[in-house]
């Protein structure tokens, strides 16, 4: 049995998920849709934090909601004309868009409700991650060590920097 | 009440089922990439979840999402660098107009 | 292997026809044809040296205890398809492989150096040098080929370079039709011939000729007691073999092409349609003979078909018109006596000798029907015209044609001391002594080849003058001649080489002695034919005319030669394109190529009904692989539960 605080954490992180989502791709203004894929962030991250993953909900609030929306903000600054006056957006092929998602949740829910009984439901309590074991882990070689991704995943993100510079820059 | 995963997976769903929509019905570009961002943090979502049900023990899920979140801003970064090469081409971000290089 | 320089032989005359066929329209006509012929002479010295090396020289293993040997100079493995069943290429020496040698280069040699003044100023001299190096490449590589399957290569260049020398005069369709007449023809006997050798092959285990030749019994033997139709399996190889042969060699039924291949031009009728390529069959039945000799059945066949050839050949001589075509029909006739000889030459008879007087034959026969064909041409040359109404009374104007023309009549109606005689001889004796009918029947058409080879002679060089107005004919110039001396030389004394000491059956010595009773009758039955055709066509009479009217039916059968090439005609046209070829043809265009069409109209429209589906657009891109994602995951769920 949960803690009251966290039940109603869950549902305000639950429900801010799926009203936001639905804003985000609803919107008609960009900037809007943006603030609301900002909410869906922070909500995400509340997940991390609730099921126990502290750093992950760090990083989350940091790349995501901190570095990948400000460079979202820029290039709508950047792209429309802002005010009052900035073209509403508008979402064509409805139907297809509407379709495709309702039958890939369709089946997904029908497989979870279906099927989900199988996995462990509850929670499990045994659970002691702390920031210093995914430090290690992280810059470990040995199993279950991850520094040959953290080199690459490094090294790609300076490409991306670079191919970012090359592709914008002005010839 | 306690915590199940379902209760976990469902928004999650719902959030890349909005992405689909999202990514199929949009015009604009960079609202294209929003619902792109909506659905890998659903999957992130996913994996984080099913690590910390599953798996407790270990950190498999976790840093998968990690890894997947330094990727998503790297793709990111470089879409929106292309977006702005675009714009400053043709002065708009409107997919049906980019169709220049179609044939 | 001391002799292994012969493999030269061949070497030369590829290469010169690469070189003309490739750069000799750079070169002026008569460098090109001045080139060739110096070539051929090289050639024909090289294998003048090969064959007197085999026959006279030092001891390199050529005589054994009194048999010559057959030698391989050159062995190369091509396709080894099991331990026992592998394709060579090589070169054999033996004694009729090197008499092919001296023929083939001696009459090629002449023709190389007459075409210089035959062909001269012709469009596409060049071309003509190199198809008559290509020719003789390939000509040589047949008498020179070890194996069967190698010798079926070089039978089928042959064939092709008959074809590209017939329709040299491209331009006239005439020259096109026959080329291709011949082609067909040919290719079609060849299919009999490949078959043959695929049984053969299969029965015997070997392409080899010595393998096979030496021991023949043991390889018919292999093929056991497996018929087919009531003949013997080795009857079958060996008679579709001998259809091959005879396609080459212009035996009836398959006769047809030669006459018409005399659109080419003159020399090449003397080189390829008179003194080698036709006689391959000849060959081919010669190099096979130790085989052949155990399968009566099959020899009989070959005696038959040559026997029946040589008189209706003869009979449609008699009244042709056209001097080439006479000749044509003469070649016709005279290749069967030596098909015929190899068919009553049983070792068992006389000492095989109808082995040794085919041979025989053949050599006085290419030295002779080359001489004759290079006097038609220069004949030809000199009035422009094949038909014999446009000529006599030559004898005043050409002498020196004349006198050789004369020598090439008197050889080949068998009258002593020319070559023909002897050789001629010889095949009778081998036919009288297999069998009376045979003896008669070939003395008969030895008469018949008197009196229309005398016709001929009498119609160009005497019977009437016709008025030759302002063109009056000439002799030839000295390119042109001295073939004709030279061949007329060859002709009067070739008849006393000891032949038999170099080419038997067995490779043994054999001395020959006339059989006076024989050759007294064989002389007889010359002079009448010769005779006969004196009163008839030495002046201008209407005694052939009143004959003509008389034998009205049987004149103008024989005239459009029995009607053969009609017969082949509505077998051909009426039976085969229209009851077999069209029906198939018809299926091939509605049934098969319209499968295939609806095939591609349906994969055509379905391609226009799906096409929009490509459109570009990611959006819908990502629609079709949701709902296919979707489709997957229902499926596996359907098929869980």
């Amino acid at each position: 049995m949960e803690s009251l605080g966290s039940i109603i954490a869950y549902f305000i992180i639950a429900i801010a998920i799926i009203v936001f989502s639905v804003l985000a791709v609803t919107s008609g203004k960009i900037l809007r849709a943006a603030t609301y894929l900002l909410f869906v962030l922070f909500a995400t991250a509340g997940i991390y934090f609730q099921i126990g993953y502290e750093f992950l909900g760090a990083v989350q609030i940091a790349v995501y909601a901190g570095g990948i929306m400000v460079l979202f903000v820029f290039s709508i600054l950047l792209t429309h004309k802002p005010g009052a006056n900035a073209p509403r957006l508008e979402n064509h092929k409805l139907w297809l868009g509407l379709s495709a998602a309702v039958l890939g949740a369709g089946v997904c829910l029908y497989s979870l409700f279906e099927y989900g009984s199988m996995m462990v439901s509850r929670m499990p309590d045994n659970f002691d991650i702390n920031i210093h074991q995914i430090g290690q882990a992280l810059l470990s070689t040995d199993k279950f060590g991850y520094l040959l991704p953290f080199e690459a995943i490094s090294v790609l993100l300076l490409a991306c920097i670079i191919g970012g510079v090359v592709i914008a820059r002005k010839r | 009440m306690e915590f199940t995963i379902l209760m976990y997976l469902v928004p999650a769903m719902i959030m890349f089922g909005c992405g689909i929509y999202g990514f199929i019905t949009r015009k604009n570009m960079i609202a294209i990439l929003i619902s792109l961002e909506l659905m890998l943090n659903a999957v992130d979502i996913n994996f984080a979840v099913f690590n910390r049900f599953l798996f407790p023990g270990q950190m498999e899920g976790m840093f998968f999402s990690l890894f997947a979140i330094g990727l998503a801003a790297a793709e990111t970064a470089l879409a929106i660098a292309i977006v702005i090469n675009v714009y400053r081409a043709v002065r708009n971000v409107d997919i049906r107009q980019l169709t220049k290089m179609k044939f | 292997m001391e002799l292994s320089y012969t493999v030269l032989v061949l070497i030369i005359p590829v290469f010169m026809f690469l070189f003309l066929g490739i750069v000799g329209v750079k070169l002026s006509k008569k460098a090109a044809g001045l080139l060739g012929t110096t070539a051929m002479g090289i050639t024909t010295v090289i294998a003048y040296a090969a064959a007197l090396t085999y026959f006279f020289g030092a001891d390199q293993g050529q005589v054994v205890d009194g048999v010559r040997q057959q030698l391989t100079v050159l062995d190369i493995t091509w396709l080894e398809f099991t331990k026992n069943l592998v394709i060579k290429i090589g070169v054999l020496l033996d004694p009729i492989s090197a008499m092919m040698l001296i023929v083939i280069s001696t009459v090629s040699f002449m023709v190389h150096l007459y075409s210089l003044g035959y062909m001269d100023g012709e469009k596409g001299f060049q071309r003509y040098y190199a198809f008559l190096s290509l020719f003789t490449f390939s000509m040589l590589g047949l008498v020179l080929a070890t194996n069967i399957f190698q010798m079926y290569i070089f039978w089928e260049l042959v064939g092709v370079s008959s074809y590209l020398l017939i329709g040299f005069y491209y331009t006239l369709p005439a020259a096109v039709s026959a080329s291709k007449k011949a082609f067909i023809v040919t290719r079609f006997a060849d299919l009999g011939f490949l078959v043959g050798i695929l049984i053969l092959s299969f029965y015997t285990d070997t392409f080899d000729f010595i393998t096979l030749t030496s021991n023949p019994q043991a390889a018919i033997s292999t093929a056991g007691g497996a018929t087919f139709l009531g003949c013997s399996v080795m009857t079958w190889a060996l008679t579709l073999i001998f259809m091959g042969g005879a396609g080459k060699s212009a035996m009836f039924p398959l006769h047809i092409w030669l006459p018409d291949a005399m659109e080419g031009p003159t020399p090449v009728s003397a080189l390829i349609h008179a003194a080698t390529m036709v006689v391959a069959g000849v060959y081919l039945v010669a190099r096979m003979f130790p085989v052949y000799a155990v399968d009566a059945t099959a020899l009989d066949i070959i005696t038959v078909v040559g026997a029946f050839t040589a008189f209706y050949a003869a009979a449609v001589a008699c009244v042709q018109s056209d001097i080439k075509r006479v000749l044509a029909f003469s070649t016709i006739s005279q290749i069967a006596f030596m098909i015929t000889s190899l068919g009553v030459a049983s070792p068992e008879l006389h000492h095989g000798v109808g082995y040794m007087a085919s041979m025989f034959h053949l050599f006085t026969h290419a030295m002779f029907k080359a001489l004759l064909f290079l006097c038609a041409g220069a004949i030809i040359h000199a009035v422009h015209s094949n038909e014999m109404s446009a000529m006599g009374g030559l004898r005043k104007y050409m002498p020196i044609c004349h006198i050789a023309f004369l020598i090439g009549c008197l050889a080949i109606s068998g009258i002593p001391p020319f070559a023909g005689f002897f050789s001629k001889d010889e095949i009778l004796a081998a036919a009288y002594a297999n069998s009376p009918l045979w003896g008669v029947w070939l003395s008969v058409v030895a008469g018949m080849t008197a009196f229309y080879m005398f016709r001929l002679y009498y119609k160009i060089f005497w019977w009437n003058n016709p008025d030759y107005g302002h063109h009056t004919p000439h002799e030839a110039p000295m390119t042109m001649t001295f073939p004709l001396i030279f061949l007329g030389l060859v002709s009067i004394v070739a008849g006393f080489i000891p032949f038999g000491e170099f080419v038997t059956w067995n490779r043994e010595e054999y001395i020959i002695h006339l059989d006076w009773t024989i050759a007294g009758t064989s002389i007889v039955i010359a002079l009448i034919g010769i005779g006969l055709a004196t009163v008839m066509y030495r002046k201008e009479n209407d005694i052939p005319e009143r004959l003509a009217n008389q034998f009205r039916g049987l004149w103008t059968a024989a005239y459009h030669r029995f009607y053969m090439d009609e017969l082949y005609q509505f077998i051909t046209h009426k039976i085969i394109f229209a009851r077999i070829s069209k029906p198939i043809a018809w299926f091939d265009r509605r049934i098969i190529d319209g499968t295939m069409d609806l095939l591609a109209n349906v994969t055509n429209s379905a391609s226009f009904a799906v096409r929009r589906m490509q459109s570009g657009s990611v959006q819908t891109y990502v629609w079709f692989y949701i709902v296919g994602a979707v489709a997957v995951a229902a499926i596996t769920i359907i098929c869980l539960i």
